[in-house]
């Protein structure tokens, strides 16, 4: 597919400069972003204008005829249809690309015209995203961004829209680099590809909840806007006219519990439909998933500083997790709202992610599975404690304002006492339990969290500085937070409240020569005590 | 882990200039004057609501001069640097102490900064950033000829050591 699209473009006379990533070939033709692109942006525009047309028709008809009425909005809609394309029109004419021997760049602009060139050698990930209209026309979006963890929407290039095949062909011609590593057939190709069973942890996931309450909040705010608000409280009313109201409100929970389960269900089916994740020859890990909007991201192996298999309260429960990548240069999307790029594996069986976990990291056992050296139980201490406080609080406000103004409050007050401490205790000693670090191999391994337990394994080399932290309370109870900084991922993985010395000795071996010159041995447990 | 072999962190080489004092003082002061004299000016134009007015306004300066009078101190003692060949260590914090560490290779960009206050005051600060986003390491008032001699030999280091910096 790559080859045809390669060779059969009649407008590229440059090609043959353009096979070898190092082509010492006469300067690349300019190219055109895809004629069709037209086509989709007049579709959405005139999918715009029907939406918007059919209510303003309605609400001329009003005051004066039908035909009217239609013929002012068809003017309209004609106008904006045929105003927003010339302007596409303008942006196709004056958007160009070229990729060179050495650099890619991209002039565009409406009025004044950009110019943006990345170097080639710089370039980490060439991501195709492509909606169901434009997959219709066969176009995709093209994405090339570099490492650069600065710099913001600058350091990323983006085609919009290209041939399907003139995507494929970018993204197979950027990335391709010479195969030095050796062959190592059992970690190439498809490493991966989705189980329609896993769909069963969509609804504990925390997006059934939020989807559920989004749904009611939904229902609510399009009613208000039809001025129909009262009446749809009084319907609700009408249904539960004979029932308490305390069932009343358990049902409407269980009724938005179970819209969130069906949506999460659905955005499931939607976001990782046909999800596929293969590493290719040379070294690149690839990503493809979408029912309606098929997306495909890259990540160059080189990039990858480990990896983070994620456990999510509710996936946890159900024994599964879900693998993301530790990556430099992954795209921090504000545009897009699915800022998952860097997810490798939806939740799945946990012996799964951590069989995908090893063989991304071309590991023979997964290092996020190895086991952890547990904290001390100042770590446990500390955690009970903040699980009492945050009870401690809300509850005893509640009983303040009890003794002020309702006796009732100090019953809501109880309630809450009886049903919340032992929770906050179950996640507190659940969290520590969760809480270990360890060396395995190359990797640094650090696990934390409770509602959301994430392993990462992170790799030693790439490690660029150590950030220890002791507050006041960690002083006294002897323990202290190891912050490993790295490029990758989130810039920052921790390990929480390990013991001093036995934190201080694991930071200083897992980086050889980082930690190690600054460390000097306590002088006597006695000047210890009395210092501390 | 109060056996045989336990270890510590040590304090870095280098105290911070003197004058650092006085300037965390002066800019306590200053974030302390700013709300009292809003809320002093509010207190003695608005009647009704003068005295919980006052009442704040007396309240945040007090625990300002407090904090005035109390942290700088610590901090001079808590504040300390040192750069070796291979690494720039600091050491910060009062409560929350922190002690950061960047190897020398993996420096991206070397910054000295010296705002209004710091130039009344003749400091500076220095600013070392590497590739990860939350791994900046901030020295903080020093003597500003040494900040900007520091600055130029942190550069000099960094250029003289290999490595790509992730």
């Amino acid at each position: 597919m790559n080859e045809a699209g390669h060779g059969a473009d009649p407008r590229d006379g440059g090609i043959g400069g353009a096979d070898g990533p190092r082509g010492e070939g006469p300067a690349e033709e300019w190219r055109r972003l895809d004629r069709r692109m037209l086509l989709a942006t007049a579709a959405v525009l005139c999918g715009v204008a029907g939406g918007a047309g059919l209510p303003t028709t309605l609400g001329l008809a009003g005051s004066r005829p039908l035909w009217q009425a239609l013929s002012w909005v068809l003017a309209g809609a004609f106008l904006l249809v045929l105003g927003g394309t010339l302007v596409d029109y303008v942006r196709l004419r004056r958007t160009r690309y070229r990729i060179g021997a050495e650099r890619v760049e991209l002039h565009t602009g409406l009025l004044l015209i950009k110019r943006r060139s990345l170097t080639r050698e710089r370039i980490r990930s060439v991501d195709l995203t492509a909606n169901p209209l434009q997959r219709v026309l066969g176009l995709v979006k093209v994405r090339i961004g570099t490492g650069e963890s600065t710099g913001g929407s600058e350091s990323t290039l983006e085609l919009d829209l290209v041939t399907r095949a003139e995507g494929e062909r970018l993204r197979h011609e950027l990335l391709a680099r010479t195969t030095t590593g050796p062959e190592d057939l059992p970690h190439e190709g498809a490493l991966a590809t989705v189980d329609p069973r896993w769909i069963r942890y969509a609804p504990v996931s925390f997006v059934a909840p939020a989807l559920g309450g989004a749904a009611a909040g939904a229902v609510m705010q399009v009613s208000e806007w039809f001025g129909a608000q009262a009446a749809v409280i009084d319907w609700i009313g009408d249904r539960f006219r004979d029932v308490s109201v305390t069932w009343m409100i358990v049902d409407l929970i269980l009724v938005a519990t179970v819209v969130g389960a069906v949506g999460a269900l659905g955005l499931w089916v939607e976001m990782w439909w046909n999800h596929r994740l293969e590493r290719e020859p040379g070294g690149t890990l690839r990503v493809r998933r979408g029912l309606l909007t098929a997306r495909s991201v890259s990540i160059e192996e080189r990039r990858l500083r480990g990896i983070e298999v994620v456990e999510p309260l509710g996936v946890r429960l159900a024994g599964a997790a879900r693998v993301d990548a530790v990556a430099t240069g992954l795209a921090k999307d504000d545009g897009d709202k699915h800022a998952d790029l860097k997810t490798l594996l939806p939740a799945a069986p946990r012996e799964i992610a951590d069989r995908v976990a090893a063989q991304v990291l071309r590991e023979p056992e997964p290092p996020t599975g190895a086991p952890l050296a547990a904290h001390p139980r100042a770590a446990r201490t500390r955690r009970l404690r903040w699980a009492l406080w945050s009870v401690a609080a809300p509850v005893a406000l509640l009983a303040g304002l009890g003794l002020l103004l309702t006796p009732v409050l100090l019953y809501v007050a109880a309630g809450c006492a009886v049903v919340l401490t032992p929770i906050a205790v179950l996640l507190a000693l659940d969290a520590y339990r969760g809480l270990g670090h360890g060396v395995s191999g190359a990797y640094l391994v650090t696990r934390s969290g409770t509602v959301r337990r994430a392993t990462v394994a992170l790799q030693r080399s790439g490690v660029i500085g150590w950030t220890v932290k002791q507050s006041y309370f960690q002083r006294r109870a002897g323990v202290l937070t190891l912050t490993a900084t790295t490029a990758a991922g989130d810039g920052a993985y921790a390990v929480y409240d390990a013991g001093e010395t036995e934190g201080l000795t694991f930071a200083a071996e897992a980086v050889p020569d980082l930690l190690a010159p600054f460390l000097e041995p306590v002088p006597t447990p006695e000047a210890r005590s009395t210092k501390g | 882990m109060t056996g045989e072999n336990a270890v510590r962190l040590r304090p870095p080489r280098n105290a911070v200039d003197e004058r650092a004092v006085a300037w965390w003082r002066s800019q306590l002061l200053v974030t302390t004057a700013v709300p009292v004299v809003v809320l002093g000016v509010l207190g003695a134009l608005i009647g009704p609501a003068r005295f919980w007015l006052l009442l704040a306004a007396g309240t945040v300066a007090a625990l300002g001069l407090a904090c005035t009078a109390f942290f700088p101190a610590w901090w001079f003692r808590v504040h300390r640097w040192e750069v070796t060949d291979e690494a720039v260590y600091v050491r910060t914090g009062a409560l929350w102490q922190e002690w950061r560490i960047a190897p020398m290779s993996r420096i991206q960009t070397v910054d000295t900064v010296r705002g209004p206050l710091e130039q009344l005051f003749r400091l500076g600060t220095v600013t070392v950033t590497t590739a990860s986003s939350k791994g900046a390491l901030r020295i903080e008032g020093l003597d500003h000829e040494l900040a900007a001699e520091l600055g130029e030999r942190l550069t000099a280091l960094t250029q003289a050591t290999p490595g790509d910096a992730t």
